[in-house]
């Protein structure tokens, strides 16, 4: 908004180049591959939430017609163990390693046991009834309060955490500690002190597509795999690591992905289908089930907060203090760091402390889920907020305008914000008509802030001229959400050219350099700056080419517009890229250029949403009737598909308010793996999703991007918690809002007569 | 025991050797490697393979292959007529209202379905009859206001 430039096809809505195959059903998605020699292979998993395997017998299995290969974890190289246990237990690659497949224990109920490669997927599942494994159940651990009860089941006996001086074995992971000022001094000036507590449960990320993979292997060693991930380069380096390959003999064409939000930035199949291939000498594909994708895949799981925010009678706050537990699964590792970075993170706190534990349970090893670990704290801090607002009589926008962050301010975790658009989103928010609209009985509004911190991380990219003055672009992220069409937008726009005239590639990791995963909200921060290196690069070698023809200083000549200028001027008539591209063959040859960089200068993101629910007070159900989600773009290259990342955000946050969450049995296994019981959102459960995106441009990214994809996550939990309480007077501080929760508060307030 | 089936899939006749319990989902993916109708639950819940069997729709991981003997299958590949783009296909790639896009080949079946017997749906009426796909990415929102922008197109006479 403030940058006056005028862009020729950044901020316009062009179709995405991929989009023709995805609705016509051409794309290629993970299970979408096949070979004429491929076996289907499929995974034993552990029916206990903790387990010692005793043996497993798989003669049986190998015996049977059509089965070709049977593995165990014992089929699987041990290489991690001694850093490990000279680390106190802790050792990434180990835990990867364990999560793929079970050695001596099986830790959740979903856990890898062994797996089969058959000719069809039924002789596959026939085989794995024939494994015969015999188990030790030990009593397990399945919620933050058992885990770090004195004489908890440890999930991990030998393991110790880390951040405690002299650690007994126990089942906190981790221990970390961060914060500013000193939050005593900050409590003793405040008018106000809320301290409370939070809970969430485990939930899913949910993606459509489950995890899929087709694995070749020949004699020699090499690896060929066809995957859908968040990272193809990902996947070769955990494959490689797990498997002890070299990175060179193993190549990963990436699928279209169906979805992954986080959780497809690790690997769960494809070492198992390296393995299967090389033991059985054929393809070997694998494809979850929903039932496998719920118990063995993600999740990120539950959460502990406890809170105590301080201020002043005038609205100014004062002090913030915080211990957050996360439970990280069977084999921690979980989002407490961001959670603990990020739920101070939007306001001007002089002092704050956050202090958070890493926890292990018999569940799923967590994975990503975006913005990891801020949505939980988000929760926590924005429903203190509002109370601290309605206690203080204070609109709940206007409070958080007095303490937003702004450049300068000091951030709970440790640097000092640059350019950012807090203010302005909150301001978008106030002026929005839907923030003052009036509001029916049994109706409640809500509004909340939330933080993300974005990603740079490395990346690379290709440009490659065409000689009929088209242009290539070769990019090594998966394109999750439209990202092609942002990153042809940025390079028509550098050179110049028709949109139509860009094509993008998602290019396999033999083709293109290192790239970090889709993650972290960077595709088209990161990879777009790549692109434009490129680019530009491309650009300075038209010229060098425009000058050599016109046989002047090549400093003369510069591009404009899609075309090298003289002098800047249109004697000799201007070189078009066309035309320099046709000759390029006359006058040294053909033209690319490869550009390779770690982005930095991220633009950190905030948003606002504004939510209005109806609760049936008959039933206890809650419904969004109305939802606008306000965010800074930084700058919106694709403005489509920037909504569409807060519409989805904005309803899968609703979705883990109102009504997601793993159910466990007493013997820890999930009760609820499949669409049905584990409710995501549909249509008919939300109204549209208004969206107001806010530019307040990044000055480290040449067009000004933020990234975009994890913060629409963070404000929705607590803007519908608000919400229910402006429509209920009861506030609810444990999730989900589902209608038996809310009708037992509802009933309980009405008899206790406080609402 | 194999079965034998001839069907007619996206206007085409075919026959193929259907297994023992063999979904029409699996016929359609594994066996004729039509691909394009996807698998995200395979218990009905998602939407994902929604294809038309005999002008109804259904979850093809719901039907066995067997059961399509002598019918015709209506899926996301059939949907573009002589290479030209339905306008639920024009108006979802406008519209933005795919991100990862798995779950639009099971949206764009199961959107015509209704504009067949509804051309003029409200918003409460997309969003019921939509209830049984599932998208995790957009929200719904830009899919909803595409399938209206495409009721809209029909009723037009567009496309």
């Amino acid at each position: 908004m403030s940058d006056e430039k005028k862009f020729r096809w950044v901020g316009t809505r062009p179709i995405r180049p991929d989009g023709i195959d995805k609705v016509t059903g051409r794309a290629q998605y993970g299970a979408d591959f096949a070979l004429p020699d491929m076996l289907w292979g499929r995974v034993l998993r552990s029916p206990h939430a903790h387990a010692r395997i005793l043996s497993i017998e798989t003669g049986a299995a190998a015996a049977l017609e059509g089965v070709h290969a049977v593995m165990t974890g014992q089929d699987l190289p041990d290489l991690f163990a001694e850093k490990a246990a000279a680390s106190g237990g802790h050792d990434d690659s180990n835990n990867l390693a364990h999560n793929v497949m079970a050695r001596d224990k099986a830790l959740y109920h979903g856990h890898a046991v062994a797996a089969v490669a058959a000719t069809s997927r039924e002789i596959a599942e026939r085989a794995l009834e024939l494994i015969d494994v015999e188990y030790e159940v030990l009593p397990h651990v399945l919620d933050i309060p058992t885990a770090l009860a004195a004489d908890a089941p440890l999930v991990h006996p030998d393991r110790v955490a880390q951040g405690i001086e002299n650690p007994e074995p126990s089942n906190i992971a981790k221990r970390l500690e961060m914060g500013h000022g000193d939050p005593e001094e900050g409590f003793a000036e405040a008018d106000e002190i809320i301290e409370r507590e939070f809970s969430t449960r485990p939930v899913h990320q949910g993606y459509i597509e489950p995890h899929a993979c087709l694995a070749q292997t020949t004699p020699d060693g090499r690896v060929t795999l066809w995957s859908s991930s968040q990272g193809h380069f990902m996947v070769r380096d955990y494959t490689a690591k797990l498997l002890d390959i070299d990175l060179s003999l193993v190549r990963v064409i990436p699928a279209e992905i169906g979805g992954g939000f986080g959780g497809k930035t690790t690997v769960y199949l494809e070492p198992i289908a390296v393995s299967l291939s090389r033991k059985s000498g054929r393809s070997v594909k694998m494809v979850m089930s929903r039932e496998e994708v719920f118990r063995a895949s993600g999740p990120t799981l539950g959460t502990r907060i406890k809170l105590k925010v301080g201020v002043t009678r005038e609205g100014v706050l004062t002090a913030g203090e915080a211990t957050l537990h996360y439970e990280g699964g069977a084999f921690g590792g979980s989002s407490v760091g961001a959670g603990c970075m990020t739920i101070f993170a939007p306001y001007a706190f002089p002092h704050v402390r956050s202090t958070g534990y890493d926890v292990m349970v018999n569940k799923p090893k967590g994975a990503a889920y975006r913005a990891p670990g801020a949505p939980m704290a988000a929760f926590a801090l924005e429903t203190v907020m509002d109370e601290l607002a309605q206690r203080l009589e204070i609109d709940p926008v206007d409070f958080r305008l007095r303490n937003a962050a702004k450049e300068g301010t000091l951030a709970s975790f440790g640097p000092r914000y640059r350019r950012i658009g807090c203010v302005e989103t909150l301001e978008a928010v106030r002026d929005h008509p839907h923030y003052s609209a009036p509001l029916g009985p049994n109706q409640g509004r809500g509004v909340a802030l939330g933080f993300w911190f974005n990603a740079g991380l490395q990346s690379s990219a290709g440009v490659n001229l065409n000689p009929d003055g088209t242009v290539t672009v070769l990019s090594g992220n998966p394109d999750i959400g439209g990202s092609r069409a942002s990153l042809a937008i940025m390079a028509a726009e550098e050179f110049g050219i028709e949109y139509e005239h860009v094509d993008v590639m998602v290019a396999d990791t033999h083709a293109v350099g290192y790239t970090d995963v889709t993650g972290g909200s960077r595709v088209t921060f990161a990879t777009g700056m790549a692109i434009i290196e490129a680019a530009r690069d491309v650009m300075g070698q038209l010229c060098k080419r425009a000058a050599a023809v016109w046989d002047v200083d090549a400093e003369r000549v510069s591009w404009h517009e899609g075309e090298a200028r003289l002098d800047g001027g249109v004697e000799p008539a201007p070189l078009s890229l066309a035309a320099l591209a046709k000759n390029a063959g006359k006058t040294g040859g053909p033209i690319s250029a490869r550009a390779a960089l770690t982005a930095r200068g991220v633009g950190m993101g905030f948003g606002a949403h504004i939510c209005d629910v109806e609760v049936d007070p008959e039933t206890g159900k809650v419904d969004v009737i109305r939802y606008t989600a306000v965010q800074d773009a930084g700058r919106a290259i694709h403005p489509s598909y920037v909504e569409g990342q807060m519409q989805g955000g904005a309803v899968q946050g609703i979705g883990w308010a109102l009504n997601e969450e793993y159910v466990f049995d007493g013997e820890g296994r999930v009760e609820n793996p499949g669409f049905l019981d584990y409710r995501i959102p549909v249509a008919s459960d939300v109204p549209m999703i208004d969206t107001v995106i806010v530019e307040v441009p990044n000055p480290a990214h040449p067009y000004g991007v933020r990234g975009v994809g994890e913060v629409p996550i963070v404000p929705p939990i607590p803007a519908v918690v608000n919400a229910v309480h402006a429509a209920t007077g009861v506030r609810f501080c444990d999730l989900p809002l589902s209608p038996a929760r809310v009708l037992a508060r509802l009933d309980e307030a009405q008899s206790s007569g406080s609402a | 025991m194999k079965r034998h089936i001839s069907t007619t899939i996206d206007g085409e006749a075919l026959e193929f050797l259907s297994e023992d319990g063999q979904t029409l989902l699996d016929a359609l993916r594994d066996v004729l490697l039509k691909t394009g109708t996807k698998e995200g639950c395979g218990t009905g819940d998602c939407g994902a393979c929604s294809v038309m069997l005999d002008g109804r729709l259904v979850c093809a991981c719901l039907v066995l292959a067997a059961e399509v003997e002598g019918a015709s299958v209506e899926t996301v590949e059939g949907l573009a007529e002589a290479g030209e783009l339905h306008p639920l296909q024009k108006r979802f790639l406008e519209g933005a209202a795919l991100q990862c896009g798995v779950c639009t080949p099971g949206f764009l079946v199961a959107a015509k379905a209704l504009l067949e017997i509804n051309p003029d749906p409200s918003e409460k009426e997309v969003r019921y009859w939509l209830a049984g796909n599932l998208c995790r990415c957009t929200g719904y929102d830009k899919i909803i206001r595409s399938v209206l922008d495409a009721a809209a197109d029909v009723r037009g006479g567009a496309g």
